[in-house]
């Protein structure tokens, strides 16, 4: 029998070629092709009403030129603060949750997990409506409550202030996104066999200390995962900004990412016309950006993540 | 049963073809951004149209206000937009009529009840050619709560000094927000704040003129000034005024809590039905009193042809109605607060629309200062007016140093011929 079969001449195996075409052909038409042209097309502008290859101009107009260098490094930096807060917030919330949904002795379980998912799944339209509404001086929820426990007095119009208000949307989308590191983090954990945490009881780990020993560095490659995706999320931002602020991203420019300042220059806003060309320009600068985080984050953290057989 | 079939289906054929036969039976579809009007336009103006018109059928499809350009333009490269385009003044539509997507109208019938003043926001800068029907303007100033002012005894003031005496009146009594304004949405800072009372100070078309020419820039005192009280006005404003966007003021308005509110005339129908007060109205105050009055009376609608149109005949039709007289009557009296723009008399029902519309016969009219020709480049200087409109207001950039930014921005780009 085994003899037979090694005789055949290895069949083509044309049956992975046929998988794969239906979702290679629809990734490299929606998402590939487009990227290739957005790319080509940040090398070109108008020179003298014609269309020209400008090679790295678009670029180094972008990074260089006042006009355009002042709006970008800012909104470049208005986007670094927007992924710090998210990683000094999100995750680790995310994961004190996930640690805590996982404690067998909470009760309620299944309605926490829900709780704090549902916001994830809300439209970025309604979640920016509803926190402008709820912060808002006139009419909000926010200063009435506040006034209530006593604190009437801390309150501010937060949007509307430049120091603040990039602080207080980035509060608002942590508030929406913790769940997606939860619920991530919390499968994670309940995937750690109980053998493992027996032995560590056995030998007297237990509380805070297995959690930090045992579970943390189990689920690490997870909390991986997490970053990235809040990472890319991050600087592809826009909905929030532009439901909340406009896309203006105000006051003064304090909340625009590079998203809200890719929409302004590529589509045009109010008298402004759209600058295709430019606006290209910035959506590569957010692809290498993205791309660069990326890598940089695959070849220098993920290889020496310890990775433990289960 | 088969022959009844048979015969019914003869019926109907015959019914159609006489139908097709009598009417041309064309749909003609409108972009707009509009979305407020929708109500009128289904109810009043189409039917009006459609009654006069038989087998042409209109369709008003609009997009929401901040969308509309981006959409618009979308669906022209792509071939998808309606057959009739709502324009937006000066250099958008310009841009379209450059790409070949709107059509020259020089030769509309109606085209000529319109004065080249009204025609310019939809004109070539050589002046030859206009691209859209001009439909409507609307004319700043401040709609007040006549009730606040009667029980405090104030009266609308006349110059500037009267004006800050009456919000620190409003102010001293404290019942009411003296003036409802927001800057988070940042371009009611400067459409209804610097566009509104600046005419004043640069002497309308005057100074517009010369700063288009080149003569003024953007950091003399006439083009200053606006700042330095629009800098005052933070103190009369509500608490939280930095987070209140342009809805919040209007409900701050209409719900009695505020007593001025610095306006467009599209409040006007709004304001009229959702406020349980009577409702007053004043131009943008002078400087000194005696002085000649500025008003913004700014081209704001039009309507112009899709060069792709499969309808063209029929679209030319509804624009020939859009420019007569039947039509200027039914849009301001349907949208009080869009003043026609054609020379046909009109009356109007409106008490405070006709308040509004009398100041033409008092001031000096102009338009708003960024819209014509100043905000083709990058920096944009009518969204580098709205940031420091609201800037200023919120304390954060003097005066100087946001009309020097300006100057600067506008120079970057902008060399007019010497």
């Amino acid at each position: 029998m085994s003899s037979a079969k090694s005789d055949r001449p290895p069949s083509p195996r044309w049956h992975i070629a046929v998988f794969l075409a239906p979702a290679l052909s629809i990734y490299s038409a929606l998402m590939v092709i487009p990227l290739a042209s957005t790319l080509k097309q940040s090398l070109y502008n108008h020179v003298d009403d014609t269309l020209a290859f400008v090679g790295f101009d678009n670029f180094s107009k972008l990074l260089l030129d006042p006009t355009w260098a002042t709006s970008f490094w800012n909104a470049l930096s208005n986007n670094l603060v927007f992924f710090v807060i998210h990683m000094l917030l999100q995750n680790p919330i995310g994961i004190a949750l996930a640690a805590l949904l996982a404690n067998p002795k909470l009760r309620l379980v299944r309605f926490y997990r829900t709780a704090i998912f549902v916001p994830t799944i809300l439209s970025f339209v309604i979640v920016g409506f509803v926190w402008k509404l709820i912060l808002s001086p006139l009419w909000g929820v926010a200063p009435s409550i506040m006034k209530a426990i006593g604190l009437g007095g801390l309150f501010a119009p937060w949007l509307g202030r430049e120091d603040s208000a990039l602080i207080a949307l980035s509060l608002v989308s942590v508030w929406q996104f913790v769940g997606m590191p939860m619920i991530l983090i919390y499968a994670a954990l309940l995937s750690i066999p109980d053998e493992v945490l027996e032995a560590a009881e056995c030998d007297g780990v237990t509380g805070w200390s297995q959690f930090f020993k045992i579970k943390l560095p189990l689920i690490l490659p997870t909390i991986g995962i997490a970053s990235i995706l809040t990472f890319v999320g991050n600087f592809n931002a826009f909905d929030l900004v532009y439901v909340a602020q406009g896309a203006q991203a105000g006051p003064n420019y304090s909340t625009d990412l590079l998203g809200t300042f890719l929409y302004r220059t590529f589509f045009g806003f109010q008298l402004q016309l759209g600058d295709t060309y430019m606006g290209a320009t910035i959506a590569s600068m957010m692809f290498l950006l993205i791309l660069f985080g990326v890598c940089t984050y695959l070849f220098f953290v993920q290889r020496r993540l310890q990775r433990y057989q289960l | 049963m088969i022959r009844l079939l048979l015969a019914a289906t003869c019926l109907a054929a015959t019914t159609f073809s006489i139908g097709g036969a009598r009417a041309q039976n064309v749909t003609l579809t409108i972009e707009s951004w509009r979305t407020d009007d929708i109500a009128i336009w289904q109810d009043k103006i189409i039917p009006a149209f459609e009654k006069a018109h038989p087998g042409i059928t209109v369709r008003f499809s609009p997009t929401a206000p901040t969308e509309y350009n981006a959409a618009l333009n979308a669906k022209l490269d792509a071939g998808s937009a309606g057959d009739l385009i709502t324009c937006r003044p000066f250099d958008a539509s310009l841009a379209l009529y450059d790409k070949r997507q709107l059509v020259s109208l020089n030769d509309l019938p109606g085209i000529d009840d319109f004065s080249p003043v009204a025609k310019a926001a939809w004109t070539t800068d050589d002046g030859k050619t206009t691209f859209c029907v001009p439909m409507a303007s609307v004319i700043h100033g401040f709609i007040y709560n006549a009730d606040i002012f009667g029980q405090l005894g104030l009266a609308a003031p006349k110059t500037n000094e009267e004006f800050f005496k009456l919000l620190e009146a409003i102010k001293t009594d404290g019942q009411s927000v003296p003036m409802a304004l927001g800057t988070v949405d940042q371009w009611e800072a400067a459409t209804m704040g610097y566009q509104n009372i600046g005419p004043t100070y640069w002497k309308g078309e005057e100074g517009r003129l010369a700063l288009v020419a080149g003569k003024q820039t953007l950091s003399d005192a006439g083009w200053m000034e606006p700042y330095r009280v629009l800098n005052r006005w933070s103190d009369y404003l509500g608490d939280g005024f930095k987070a209140q966007t342009y809805p919040d003021s209007q409900n701050l308005f209409t719900l009695g809590r505020a007593a001025i509110f610095p306006a467009g005339s599209w409040e006007i129908g709004l304001f009229t039905q959702q406020a349980q007060f009577k409702l007053g109205a004043f131009p943008p105050p002078v400087a000194s009193a005696g002085d000649t009055c500025y008003i913004s009376d700014h081209p704001d609608i039009g309507l112009g042809l899709n060069a792709a149109s499969k309808n063209a005949e029929a679209a030319r039709t509804f624009l020939t109605w859009v420019a007569s007289q039947e039509f200027a009557t039914l849009y301001s009296n349907a949208l009080p607060g869009f003043f026609a723009l054609s020379k046909h008399p009109v009356k109007l029902d409106n008490e405070l629309a006709k308040t509004f519309l009398s100041w033409r016969n008092d001031c000096q009219s102009t338009i708003r200062s960024t819209y014509a020709i100043l905000s083709r480049g990058t920096p944009n200087l009518e969204n580098e007016t709205w940031n420091a409109s609201a800037n200023v207001i919120n304390g954060v950039e003097t005066p100087e140093a946001a009309a020097k930014r300006l100057q600067d921005g506008l120079a970057s780009w902008y060399k007019p011929a010497k």
